[in-house]
């Protein structure tokens, strides 16, 4: 895969970053994209956190994939998180593969890609990477942050290492921790991914190739988790795939099957199959409890930031209970926390489709903060 | 008639509860009485509501709200980790109005509930003369559709704190715009005369 980064913003992070695997980075490179405008009081940025397979691309065209941004129904002008009216802000996360420092990049003291020398990165490592990018952008304050996914489990972080840094979080779709089925699917991925022998023990990058049938295979893995069991069977159902009858064949047959295939073939283009390895491990890692004594409580005590936790009701991946226990954790220790639990069939990937009443709770939600956060000010 | 109707029963309530306090409101609708209480005694409100577009107008008014149902998820909320818990005509709609209420004086120092009283007279003669099922304006469902399981009187809400223990530390019996205390003494004619009954207990 060739892609050309020379057009995309970068700050290059000269302060070491010592991470939770004891290794340190240091003048890394962390690609991220803007939206909008910071006003002249410096109160209007959002910073959104990415999931898995996302990037900085929040909306608008994708510069290096040239599709639509991923999260082009929620985030643009006049849409819920609105950019006329709102400075937008997206970093790739570090181990992605689009900018930011990865398993892809040139490994200083070998002069190759890492492969698997890239070290092994967690969720707190890749959010306390973002914030120079906040000092960098002189944002001493975010209006709001929000992620969905792991964006979310990002932002949880970054709600418990850097307390009150933003005046009002949404959390939407995710998790304090990865449960045993998340780590599962995560692990499906992660085999399917190096049972390819193209992957090489992490080393193609050396040879210019891919692991393109383990990588798409992981990609299927996912759709069908964002999936609900319900919405897939209302949009494929048993329908076949532009022929009358069964073709007695292991072609994709069903419509379902070309879906995932089509869903996995279209993600090697544009992504890194160790970067996947990599986050996902991430991912599984995640337990925001076992950082503090005392659990999730913890985690959050001494919080001014206005939560809004968001689920879905028919998403099995991160459900409404891994939300709610969330939300529980915030009431226990006193913090400001709303919570809505969106009524849909949409599984997992809701957060990212034209969810109307999803999106309406985000944009309201969103514009009254923006109002307090205001007067907070003038006080 | 309605919207004064609620208005006066929130200023009933307001008026109960010291200003700079913390009060969670179980089953806050569109958050009016939050919104109340923020605003004219800069009370730390949070809400409780089952409705996704009660839950949603909370949001647009920017007061805190957790979508969830009271009878299932009160156990969230830590012991006493409001000055005061709400509970506005809604007692007599769960399965365990005990449980319920126990719950509230467990999250609670205080806890107001009103009720739609059963005592009140149109609602007895409604009951005696015609032999139905009485629907008035507190009380607007037909038997089939009320999802009031537990309908009591304002004595029946006396009597049930005296025998568990809790105590009412004021009664206030609403009618349309006329409020009057509630005693032992006046309970009789209270409990015929109220079509609201609004409860401090703790």
């Amino acid at each position: 895969m060739s892609v050309k980064f020379e057009n995309i913003k970068r700050l290059d992070v000269s302060k070491p970053l010592k991470l939770d695997c004891g290794k340190t980075i240091s003048n890394f490179p962390l690609a991220y994209e803007t939206y909008g405008t910071l006003n002249d009081s410096k109160d209007n940025a959002i910073l959104v956190f990415h999931a898995l397979t996302g990037d900085q691309f929040v909306t608008g065209t994708n510069p290096i994939t040239n599709k639509e941004g991923w999260w082009v129904t929620a985030v643009g002008p006049d849409k819920a998180i609105d950019t006329n009216k709102y400075f937008v802000i997206c970093a790739n996360v570090i181990g992605g593969c689009m900018g930011s420092l990865g398993p892809r990049n040139i490994n200083p003291d070998t002069n190759k890609p890492y492969g698997l020398e890239f070290p092994v990165i967690t969720i707190k490592d890749m959010v306390r990477a973002q914030e120079s990018l906040l000092d960098h952008l002189g944002i001493k304050k975010l209006l709001c942050a929000t992620g969905g996914s792991m964006g979310g489990m990002q932002l949880l972080q970054f709600c418990a290492t850097f307390p009150n840094k933003t005046f009002s979080a949404i959390p939407i779709a995710c998790s304090s921790s990865h449960s045993a089925q998340n780590i599962a699917l995560n692990e499906l991925a992660r085999q399917a991914i190096m049972a390819d022998p193209v992957w090489d023990n992490g080393k193609y990058a050396l040879k210019n190739v891919q692991p393109k049938n383990g990588l798409a295979v992981a990609r299927m893995v996912g759709h069908i988790s964002y999936l609900s069991e319900k919405g897939m069977q209302e949009k494929f159902g048993r329908k076949l795939q532009e022929k009358a009858d069964y073709e007695f064949s292991f072609n994709a047959d069903f419509q379902v099957e070309s879906y995932l295939r089509h869903q996995g073939y279209a993600f090697v283009e544009r992504f890194d199959a160790n970067s996947v390895l990599y986050i996902t491990r991430a991912m599984d890692y995640f337990d925001l409890s076992k950082q503090f004594r005392g659990g999730l409580v913890e985690a959050f005590k001494n919080q001014k930031t206005k939560f809004l936790i968001i689920s879905f009701s028919s998403d099995w991946l991160y459900t409404t209970k891994d939300n709610k226990d969330i939300v529980i954790a915030l009431n226990a220790s006193g913090a400001d926390v709303s919570y809505s639990e969106i009524i849909t069939d949409k599984g997992h990937d809701s957060f990212l489709l034209n969810e109307p009443e999803f999106l309406k709770t985000l944009k309201s939600f969103i514009n009254t903060m923006y109002e307090k956060f205001k007067n907070e000010k003038r006080i | 008639m309605k919207n004064l109707k609620m208005k006066k029963e929130f200023k009933v309530i307001a008026d109960l509860l010291k200003n700079d306090t913390r009060v969670l409101d179980v089953g806050c609708g569109d958050g009016s009485l939050m919104d109340l209480l923020n605003r004219d005694k800069n009370i730390e409100v949070r809400g409780l509501e089952l409705d996704q577009d009660n839950v949603q107008q909370c949001i647009n008014k920017g007061l805190p709200v957790i979508q969830g149902d009271a009878e299932t998820e009160l156990h969230q909320f830590p012991n006493q980790s409001f000055d005061y818990v709400i509970l506005s005509q809604t007692l007599q709609a769960f399965y365990e109005p005990e449980r319920v209420l126990k719950e509230l004086l467990r999250i609670g120092e205080s806890v107001v509930i009103s009720i739609p009283n059963f005592g009140y007279w149109k609602v007895r003669t409604k009951l005696l003369f015609f032999g139905e099922m009485p629907v008035t304006k507190t009380l607007p469902n037909t038997w089939y559709n009320t999802p009031n399981l537990h309908m009591c009187t304002i004595k029946d809400l006396f009597n049930f704190c005296d025998e568990k223990n809790m105590n009412i530390k004021k009664a206030i019996g609403v009618n349309e715009d006329k409020t009057s205390l509630i005693k032992r003494s006046n309970l009789e004619i209270k409990n015929l005369f109220s079509k609201l009954g609004i409860f401090l207990i703790g």
